[in-house]
């Protein structure tokens, strides 16, 4: 008794000393999670705070005079004559107009950069198609050059370097005053491939070319993977071999993305002769590369069917293939469509197996069709960011948002398929 | 017509094959009472002649469509005057290219020699004629197997159990692709890495602390030779990879520790997904965040106490890697953790133990086998991680622990090595393919190992 | 007794109308929950001069469910106590109530007064850790830590720093092992891992483990329901010796055992305390029918 006494008073004392521990514990355990989250909350800011940008375009409106003479044209369907002209002078004598203090030759130059270098061909292009506006003024909307997009949107970033001369500086803090030059939401994002220029590079070519490379994905990706799961879930004797393919299937999983490339490279681009860059080329690697998730998750769904439908099913006398196909697939669909999704979102986010097999190049036009040469969205933003020129950061941020937005869509998507069509026995 | 138009075209014909079948096979039961007297419902009769009908045209136009490139390319070759025939396979594929080139009229035939220009015509009819060919004979395969079971819509014939032994010998073909795709790993490796080896020893390779694998143009030139000693390479990636996992252990550990046994429902119904989420983030933007943010933020942050960081430093990677890391370690924590019975719990606590010495002193031990079997699967993520170390470290072999330098890894080599114009069998391509090699070898060792322990411990408590 | 009188009398008296057997055990298994259990009357001998615990209108809440339903007992000094009832009649609940191991569980409310030498154990200023080092606990299936005999045993006084030297501790851990009468089969493999011995050994060191911090009280849930009679005997010799020194809490699924080992006996039945009394008395001549019906075995 006495000694039940005394171990309790030694337990009362030692108590500050635990608790403190106990709490330094948790301290830790809040600061780890904290700084995952940290973590998160930081990229999240940065690639935002990188990116907003990427969706504002700088525009110079100017009332444009088409004057033949002075671009040296007076036939706009004739090809020679308009491979001759000079398009950029009504843009030169229209931003004169706005400056009128601009008179050097010299300076007249200077101030042509300020319109991008494809300015000049909205004009020929516009002759092309509208001769008869030859002569006349008109009012036309171009896009700043990047110099001047980026002085215009971070000219208080010290990252950013300008490119403008104090000169150019001041024409351009004039023209954004008198609402010449002013921010657009950029639809020329939304609506281009890739190109040379910053400000008239898009996504769209990158996501056509994802979308092409993940419905070749998710045709042979899905379609295998569910047969492949009801085979070593349903039919499959428990033999080595059996065990062999297990085995492959969760190795499979792990190996690192980069080999697929590899496999991509040496199998189906040098051994069978496919062409380099193509969607169907891409889209056979990843729907290899995430063949294993969908397998495992395929198999957990089947798994989760209870036996008694089974017997039920094999009570009235259907066969093995009519239980597994009548009842037990569309039982198991919503486990299989989630954990599809769940892989084709991966295959979305995966760059590295599609450097190995080209689709890196450099791609202006929308892909229009499978065996097109295209890019994908990851590949795009890293392209982007590894781009000398400054604009191109902001893209690829703007790149990031619009694929991690299709992403959280998707992952989105699949919890509410699990939660809407989950089943519980 | 295109192998693309070929395929729809083969699928429209099994669904006819299938209307005709099932009509077909109630024509048949009419006479002999109803379909009640077929041995199978005329579903399967119909199912059966979709079958016949698709996939034996289908094989032969995978087959076609895989080798019809190669065979070309063959008798193309072979048809080329003998001054002109090429020595090497390298000399061969810049003939080709050149071939096709002329073909496509992307170059012009006048400045090519006579040979090759009639070689460019023969590429021409011969791809022309085997378009033709090959739509002929699947076509005519197509038609034959749905005509052949047409004949076998029979009263007696038990279809059902044809299709299902079909659909039975196809779903097995499905499961036997992860062989196959584990043996086209390893046989495409092989072979390159094989060639490799023939004209750089594996010992150079292996123990070689040197690593530039710019081929001179020139015999004559300064460090012609080219040096493929991959330890800096080795010692790079691990180095990467440490710092990943010395930021990832920790942190992924005690967060899952935290919310699974401290953290209330709400906490842990909000943090989870989150961290999830920072699993779900493609590497390209890990990449692009350790290079364009992390990175130069180091540099100035080392600069600011005196130190000299490159632009590319490893540990602006492995930072970014870790982070990356962090939800997969947690998740796996978590999972292995909650494997520890309760009983467990309850034997420490009733003790009068706090939840922080339960966790420590018993938790923590039963689990960490499990927990050993996580951190390897992480390791060999962290090792194959290919993104995040292409953006943000350097292509500089060196051979340094130094967390500031520049250090270039495995993979990043890979994908330096063979995106762009690739010279064919020169020991630069190839190496390639040995790299390849060693991190396949390597990440499967860590896994089998991994995926061994984890399941050894969980047979513990089952 | 006051407590009793503030209780509703919810439920019905049972017909007194003569059946046979037979149709009585039937009866009984169909009604079972409407039989007269008057709640919060407990018959018998509930209540003790020299308790160590005094628990009052205990009830206990998982969630909306009521698992106990106002309950009050008092359990004596160095006395041993068995709970005895059918399957999830709220004994083992009871049980953890008294070491408060119940509080892990989010959903679960204790309300009542629990008295643990006259101090409430419930009481926001409790230190649960502290409690627990004077309430030791077995469980149904032995919960060894999968480390060394030694390490197992040495577990509590490490943790509580019961034991300034290496020699303290040695002597701890032979003084634990000796008194769950383990000392003999396991001195010289006292490095190898518990996880090895076999189940009424790996029992017994739970006891021994349990023992090592001396507490004053040790609560057993169902400790012998995963062994074999030999371990079974070894196990309940052990409580009789252990009487001497500690107050024990026993909860059984076995009436023999509790006919064995403890001095009194109560009965659980869906969350009523029905009846307490006199080991003996509840075996030979219990007052309460239904208690009578489980020890003659018409249902259980």
């Amino acid at each position: 008794m006495t000694d039940q006494r005394s171990q309790a008073d030694i337990v009362r004392r030692s108590l500050k000393k635990r608790y403190r521990k106990e709490k330094r514990f948790r301290a830790y355990g809040v600061l780890a999670v904290s700084i995952a989250l940290g973590a998160l909350v930081i990229l999240f800011a940065d690639i935002i705070g990188k990116g907003w940008t990427g969706f504002i375009k700088t525009t110079i409106t100017l009332e444009v005079m088409l004057d033949g003479d002075s671009m040296y044209l007076d036939d706009p369907t004739d090809a020679d004559q308009r491979a001759m002209a000079d398009f950029s002078a009504p843009i030169i004598a229209a931003l004169q107009k706005q400056l009128p203090e601009v008179l050097e030759a010299g300076e007249l130059r200077q101030l042509n950069r300020l319109v991008g270098s494809y300015g000049s061909n909205d004009i020929r292009d516009l002759l092309r198609a509208q001769p008869e506006l030859l002569n006349t003024s008109q009012t036309l909307t171009f896009l700043a050059s990047d110099a001047v997009s980026v002085y215009v949107k971070h000219s208080d970033n010290p990252s950013y370097s300008i490119r403008l001369s104090e000169q150019q500086q001041h024409w351009v803090d004039q023209l954004l005053a008198k609402g010449v030059i002013e921010t657009k939401f950029n639809n020329v994002f939304f609506t281009s491939g890739d190109s040379r220029e910053p400000s008239n590079a898009g996504i769209l070519g990158a996501l056509v070319g994802s979308l092409l490379t993940l419905i070749v994905t998710l045709a042979i990706a899905f379609p295998v993977g569910v047969a492949a799961a009801i085979y070593l879930e349903e039919f499959a004797p428990q033999n080595k071999f059996t065990d062999f393919i297990e085995v492959n299937i969760n190795n499979l999983a792990a190996v690192p993305s980069i080999i697929f490339g590899l496999l991509g490279l040496a199998v189906i681009i040098n051994t069978f002769g496919m062409p380099r860059s193509v969607p169907v080329v891409g889209g056979l690697v990843l729907a290899l590369m995430t063949l294993p998730t969908i397998i495992i998750s395929s198999r957990a769904a089947i798994k989760s069917v209870p036996p008694s439908i089974r017997e039920a099913a094999e009570g009235i006398g259907a066969s093995k293939m009519q239980v597994v196909l009548h009842h037990v697939l569309p039982l198991a669909m919503p486990g299989m469509l989630t954990g599809s999704i769940i892989g084709m979102a991966q295959a979305l986010g995966e760059t590295a197996p599609l450097l190995l097999i080209g689709m890196v190049a450099f791609i202006v036009d929308v892909p229009d069709g499978f065996f097109s040469a295209a890019t994908v969205l990851p590949v795009q933003i890293y392209l982007w960011a590894s781009s000398a020129e400054q604009g191109f950061i902001e893209l690829a941020s703007a790149g990031i948002m619009i694929l991690l937005t299709f992403l959280i869509s998707m992952n989105a998507l699949a919890i509410w398929l699990r939660k809407r069509l989950e089943r519980r026995w | 017509m295109q192998t693309a138009n070929l395929l729809p075209l083969v699928l429209v014909l099994a669904v006819v094959a299938y209307f005709l079948a099932h009509s077909r096979s109630r024509a048949v039961a009419e006479p002999i009472g109803g379909i009640r007297n077929l041995k199978s419902l005329p579903f399967y009769y119909a199912a059966r002649a979709s079958l016949w009908c698709a996939i034996p045209a289908l094989l032969v136009l995978a087959a076609w469509a895989g080798f019809e490139a190669k065979v070309i390319q063959m008798i193309v070759i072979g048809s080329l005057p003998p001054e002109l025939a090429p020595d090497s396979a390298g000399r061969a594929s810049l003939l080709l290219s050149q071939i096709s080139n002329i073909a496509s009229g992307r170059l012009s035939p006048e400045f090519a020699p006579e040979g090759v220009v009639a070689a460019a015509e023969l590429l021409e009819t011969l791809r022309a004629q085997s378009k033709t060919f090959m739509t002929i004979l699947v076509l005519l395969i197509a038609v034959l197997g749905a005509s052949f079971a047409w004949t076998r819509v029979a009263p007696h014939i038990n279809a059902r159990e044809k299709v299902e032994k079909t659909l039975l010998r196809i779903f097995f073909v499905c499961a036997a692709i992860a062989i196959l795709t584990t043996l086209g790993i390893v046989f495409s490796v092989i072979m390159e890495t094989f060639r490799f080896f023939q004209q750089i020893p594996f010992w150079d390779f292996i123990t070689g602390t040197s690593w530039s694998p710019q081929m001179a143009l020139r015999a004559d030139q300064v460090g012609a030779e080219g040096a493929f000693g991959v330890i800096p390479l080795f010692t790079g990636t691990l180095l990467i990879s440490v710092i990943a996992l010395l930021v990832a252990v920790p942190t992924g550990l005690l967060s899952a520790i935290y919310l699974s046994e401290y953290a209330s429902k709400r906490v842990r119904s909000v943090a989870k997904p989150l961290l999830e989420m920072l699993a779900g983030v493609p590497t390209v933007v890990y990449g692009f965040f350790a290079a364009l943010t992390v990175a130069p933020f180091i540099r100035e942050f080392a600069e600011m106490i005196g130190l000299t960081a490159s632009s590319q430093s490893a540990l602006a990677a492995g930072l970014v890697m870790g982070i990356m890391i962090i939800p997969f370690i947690s998740s796996l924590s978590d999972d292995v953790i909650n494997a520890v019975p309760q009983t467990m719990r309850d034997g420490s606590l009733a003790l009068g133990a706090t939840q922080s010495e339960t966790m420590k002193k018993v938790i923590f031990p039963a689990a960490l086998p499990g927990i050993m079997g996580g951190i390897l699967l992480a390791a060999s993520r962290a090792i194959g991680e290919t993104m995040i170390v292409v953006m943000a470290a350097g292509l500089a072999a060196n051979l340094t622990v130094n967390p500031l330098d520049t250090v270039t890894t495995v993979t990043v080599q890979i994908v330096t090595l063979l995106v762009g114009d690739q010279e064919f069998d020169s020991p630069k391509t190839l190496s390639a393919f040995a790299l390849g090699m060693l991190l396949f070898v390597v990440t499967l060792l860590l896994n089998v190992i991994a995926l061994k322990v984890v399941r050894k411990y969980r047979e513990q408590y089952d | 007794m006051s407590i009793n009188e503030k209780i509703p009398n919810v439920a019905t008296k049972p017909d007194e109308a003569p059946m046979t057997k037979q149709a009585a055990a039937l009866a009984v298994e169909a009604k079972r929950e409407d039989i007269a259990v008057e709640e919060g009357k407990t018959v018998g001998l509930p209540y003790s001069d020299n308790p160590k615990f005094k628990l009052r209108n205990v009830e206990v809440f998982y969630g909306e469910e009521r698992a106990i339903k106002n309950i009050s007992l008092d359990i004596a000094r160095n006395e041993v106590i068995s709970f005895i009832g059918p399957s999830g009649c709220g004994k083992s609940t009871f049980l953890r109530c008294l070491n408060r191991m119940n509080d892990s569980i989010d959903i679960c409310q204790v309300k009542g007064q629990l008295l643990l030498d006259d101090v409430d154990i419930y009481h926001s200023k409790r230190d649960v850790v502290e409690l627990r080092a004077r309430i030791g606990m077995v469980f149904q299936k032995p919960n060894p830590f999968p480390k060394s005999i030694y390490d197992n045993v040495a577990y509590g006084p490490r943790i509580h720093g019961l034991a300034n030297r290496k020699s303290d501790l040695d002597e701890i851990v032979e003084n634990s092992l000796r008194k769950a009468g383990l000392w003999n089969e396991v001195k010289d493999r006292l490095d190898a891992t518990a996880t090895g011995m076999s189940g009424g050994q790996q029992q017994r060191l739970c006891i021994a483990r349990a023992i090592a911090v001396s507490p004053e009280v040790i609560l057993m849930d169902e400790p012998c329901s995963a062994l074999d009679p030999i371990a079974t005997a070894k196990v309940e010799e052990l409580i009789a010796e252990m009487s001497e020194s500690y107050t024990i809490v026993i909860v059984t699924h076995s009436m023999q055992q509790a006919a064995r080992v403890s001095h009194r006996t109560a009965y659980f039945h869906l969350g009523h305390l029905v009846e307490v009394n006199e080991t003996d008395k509840v075996f030979t001549s219990p007052e309460h029918e239904l208690t009578e019906s489980y020890i003659t075995g018409r249902f259980g």
